[in-house]
């Protein structure tokens, strides 16, 4: 107390020293200790901006070439004498002739083509075919098959190069990697630019990556993420039809009608609890649960589809919840107040009035599990080559398929580099996915919402 | 076949039962809808209700019990040689459970006639009837015993028994309800309220799903848990510091300690919160507390798409593009040139990602969390002469703390169980190094590595993937608990 004086006096005549237009060193210090801090705020927000750059900008460079492909333009002649032994034209007899008979006139018509691109080269016939891709002759005998007439005559066909001719094209193959690499030479590479010059040799859209189906390991250039896509779609409408009835009836229970009691306590901490499990814990409850006690096939989508309800529901029941809890009691009110039944007043008005909400709830949810990748390994959605489409409605929902993030995972996770081309352009097209469903959630918000 | 047969009759008998529900009412009525209790859609609604809700509960019901009990039913008539042949009951019963179903769709698509199928018993014919079981797509191991084909036809003959049975007792329980329901209708009865319970019970039923799911989850880890701890011993599994599981799949020279696992995921969890702890924290603040309406409203969104992003995408973004930009700096020839990496896999790579992935996480629970202190706190230091940074500093964060720890943990929770990253960017070696530059493994990436594998299911090898994943199961639910207590407690008081 004595001394209370004293500090105010040394206050004041340590105050009297400075000027308001000249600010002393403690406050220099402390408006420094601001603009630091201000500063340290602005640096995170650039680091984790700059980290959104970084990997758009990776995806981007590193998938936009999957949807480009290199074509060899080649014209074949199909000798009648080994497509057609019989002379009579039979498609049963054609589609006797087996693979291997094309390879020599696809050799031919290799050479024929670099003869008129003015190519000399001294390599044999089988060597140069290297420069093609493997399914070439299957691609060759489809369109004989299909179309018998062809026989004879000579058709230009557009082969899809090897993999590796594809990726010096695109600048991912050099000519000193191929030094020890047995399925490409140099000497091919050459080639390859003069006939690019020629036109022979050319990249186009590849509408097959997205449309059509996984390839085996030796075939990048062929696979395909169409066929997984129709598995993630059997799946999201498994997801459609199971989560939405289920969350916005648990909703309207937990929001409108649950009493306040312990039970209800434990069902909102187990779906807080399940919002947060750990997405492979379902996949290892999809896996006890769903195969190997309830028998159901492994790797079909209608299993990736009831797993990938369970784990959507939490978020489809929150966000319902939310949206029926910002319909106001008015509106409960004056229906109760006209005669209808607590239940008539929830189905007749408060559920049409959170429709909107609802909507988008459930379409950020079905966004969530379409990206959804871990519980898909547990239940065999991997390790398989999804090279077939389903043949149907039931075989859709029933048979082995891929869903589009496992097929991703698994090119990423195959030997040859050529796949992580495929593997970013599936990411590409995943997320175009994500980002039109969030698009169209977001539209129905600003569209429909209702502010009360 | 008949199971598709069921539904639409059933859906007929509704159909019915609602014509006659509601007829039966408008003419207790006199015709004049104003003469009922309820409105009249309410009791053709109830007939179709009594119809269709006792039969397919039968259904469901009969759909889990009767394999259960046809195999119990078998597996008795299973011989004690045929048992020691094929290894136990249970897999002497799965060969006869393969037979019978290969029989069973050998015959749908017309390979062998139904009367062959129940018939062949001499062995000359078993193996013309492997030749066409296997011809209708269903690959068969090993020789069919004339016991294991006998006991397959008695499988799928008791089989079709109990389903005839179940089509009959289904359809008659249907006929039975729509028939009581529309007995009971009168202009007096309440079929509004009738009919409210029964939707009241669907959506109880709908939000007990929650509890089921859980339950499940509990029970699938347990049952298969206890199934590998006697197959390998509690003490090697919690407390081995060595994972090496064998690769030939059954059993023998495995190591499955799970120490290497978890020390793995915490340090690439820590890595992870120490890149998105601090991010993540001075990002909240300063959109909180600095950023003027147009930057929060660009710069918010723009992070959030960060958690948005599928993971798998940060899996290859980690194994592609950050790992060998990592080993291009600390590793052999980097212009760092420190040789310090390998491979492009390591615990910096997946901790880094993850990291990333984690950012708008904290970000936006701290930015909610931040929001919710109360402004006058705020004025009442300001006024005081306090600056802005030494209001957040002293005032807003210590109020904040506790729903930022809750914050953290529940970011910590998540690293702990996410698989796709460390998959595809942490490396398999299981080890336990203080390297953050080393490959190291996770529980998760393990759960993935052992049952896609090729391991026999009943195989230590395989089950401990259960054992794994109860582990994870316990500690994300231990996390979690704790930080929902926290926020919520946090909630409360600023309340």
């Amino acid at each position: 107390m004595t001394d209370a004086p004293a500090t105010i006096a040394d206050a004041s005549a340590s105050r009297s020293k400075g000027s308001l237009l000249e600010k002393d060193a403690r406050t220099k210090k402390r408006n420094a200790a601001e603009t630091r801090f201000k500063a340290y705020g602005i640096i995170a927000i650039g680091i984790g901006l700059a980290f959104l750059a970084a990997l758009v900008f990776s995806i981007v460079r590193n998938g936009v070439p999957a949807f480009t492909q290199t074509y060899v333009t080649v014209p074949i002649t199909l000798e009648a004498e080994t497509l057609d032994p019989e002379g009579n034209r039979d498609p049963a007899d054609i589609s006797g002739v087996m693979t291997f008979a094309y390879s020599p006139l696809i050799q031919q018509g290799l050479q024929s083509a670099l003869e008129e691109a003015d190519v000399e080269t001294d390599m044999s016939a089988s060597d140069l075919t290297k420069m093609l891709s493997s399914s070439a002759e299957n691609t060759v005998r489809q369109r004989v098959v299909s179309n018998p007439d062809l026989i004879g005559e000579t058709e230009e066909f557009r082969l899809l190069a090897s993999s590796r001719v594809d990726g010096y094209l695109k600048g991912r193959v050099e000519r000193a990697d191929l030094e020890r690499d047995r399925n490409l030479d140099a000497a091919h590479l050459d080639i390859v630019d003069q006939l690019q010059e020629a036109g022979v040799v050319s990249r186009t859209f590849n509408m097959d990556f997205i449309l059509g189906t996984d390839a085996s390991d030796n075939r990048p250039e062929q696979a395909g993420i169409g066929a997984s896509m129709l598995g993630s779609f059997f799946m999201m409408l498994v997801v459609l039809a199971l989560a939405l009835p289920i969350g916005v009836a648990a909703s309207i229970y937990l929001e409108e009608f649950a009493p306040k009691n312990k039970f209800t306590d434990l069902i909102e901490v187990n779906i807080s609890n399940l919002a947060a499990v750990p997405s492979i814990v379902f996949g290892i409850l999809g896996l006890a649960a769903f195969i190997q006690f309830a028998g159901l096939p492994q790797s079909a989508p209608l299993v990736g589809g009831l797993v990938l309800t369970l784990m959507t529901l939490p978020t489809i029941i929150i966000s319902t919840r939310a949206s029926l809890k910002s319909v106001p009691p008015s509106i409960r009110d004056a229906a109760l107040g006209v005669g209808a039944s607590p239940m008539q007043a929830v189905f007749h008005h408060v559920l049409p009035l959170a429709a909107p909400g609802i909507l988008t709830g459930t379409i950020i949810g079905l966004a969530q599990a379409l990206g959804e990748t871990a519980p898909l390994l547990l239940i065999g959605m991997v390790g398989f080559i999804a090279s077939n489409y389903p043949e149907g409605v039931a075989s859709g929902f029933l048979d082995p398929n891929s869903a589009m993030p496992a097929q991703i995972y698994e090119w990423a996770k195959r030997a040859d580099p050529a796949f992580y081309e495929r593997a970013w352009g599936g990411i590409i097209i995943l997320l175009v996915f994500l980002l039109s469903m969030n698009l169209l959630a977001i539209i129905l918000r600003r569209r429909f919402e209702r502010r009360w | 076949m008949p199971f598709y047969w069921i539904l639409p009759v059933l859906l007929v008998i509704a159909a019915v039962g609602y014509v006659l529900g509601r007829g039966r009412a408008m003419r207790s009525a006199d015709g004049d809808a104003r003469n009922l209790h309820s409105l009249p859609n309410y009791y053709g609604v109830h007939a179709v209700i009594a119809g269709l809700v006792p039969a397919a509960l039968l259904l469901a019901a009969w759909a889990v019990v009767q394999p259960i009990v046809v195999d119990t039913w078998v597996s008795q008539s299973i011989s004690e040689s045929r048992m020691q042949e094929a290894g136990s009951r249970g897999l002497a019963m799965s060969e006869v459970r393969r037979l019978a179903a290969g029989l069973e769709t050998a015959v749908e698509r017309g390979a062998i006639t139904a009367e062959r199928a129940r018939s062949a018993s001499q062995s000359m014919d078993i193996d013309d009837l492997r030749e066409a079981v296997s011809g209708a797509g269903i690959a068969l191991t090993g020789n069919i015993a004339p016991e294991t084909l006998e006991n397959a036809q008695r499988y799928n003959r008791i089989s079709a028994v109990g389903s005839a049975i179940k089509t009959v007792l289904v359809l008659l329980l249907s006929l039975a309800g729509t028939a009581y329901a529309v007995s009971q209708t009168t202009k007096e009865f309440r079929a509004r309220k009738s009919v409210e319970h029964g939707v009241m019970a669907l959506l109880i039923g709908a939000a007990c799903l929650a509890i089921f799911t859980t339950i499940g989850i509990v029970l699938s880890l347990i049952f298969n848990t206890i199934e590998f701890l006697r197959l390998y011993p509690a003490m090697d599994f919690f407390f081995g510091t060595t994972w090496s599981p064998s690769f030939t799949g059954r059993g023998g020279a495995s190591q499955l300690g799970i120490l290497p696992l978890l020390w793995g995921t915490f340090y690439i969890s820590l890595v992870a919160l120490l890149v998105a702890v601090p991010i993540g924290l001075f990002a909240a603040i300063y959109l909180s507390e600095y950023a003027s309406k147009p930057v929060r409203g660009i710069a918010k969104p723009l992070l959030e798409i960060l958690a948005g992003i599928p993971t798998i995408v940060y899996g290859l973004f980690a194994l592609l593009t950050v790992g060998p930009l990592l080993v291009s700096t600390f590793g052999d020839d980097g212009w760092l040139g420190v040789d310090w990496m390998d491979g492009g896999t390591a615990v910096m790579t997946a901790g880094l990602v993850m990291g990333i992935m984690l950012i708008p996480f904290v970000s936006s629970l701290s930015d909610d969390i931040i929001n919710s202190v109360p402004q006058a706190m705020r004025d009442g230091s300001l006024g005081l002469g306090a600056t802005h940074s030494e209001t957040v500093r002293q005032v807003v964060m210590p109020a904040a703390l506790p729903g930022i720890v809750g914050a953290v943990l529940l970011a910590a929770s998540r690293a702990i169980g996410e698989t796709m990253i460390v998959v595809l960017g942490a490396g398999a070696a299981a080890q336990i190094s203080g390297n953050p530059f080393e490959s190291m493994t996770t529980v998760t990436a393990k759960i993935v590595s052992q049952l896609t594998g090729d391991a026999d299911f009943n195989s230590p090898e395989a089950l401990v993937a259960f054992a794994l994943g109860m582990t994870l199961f316990v500690f994300t639910l231990g996390l979690n608990v704790v930080a929902l207590y926290i926020v919520r407690k946090y909630r409360e008081e600023l309340e």
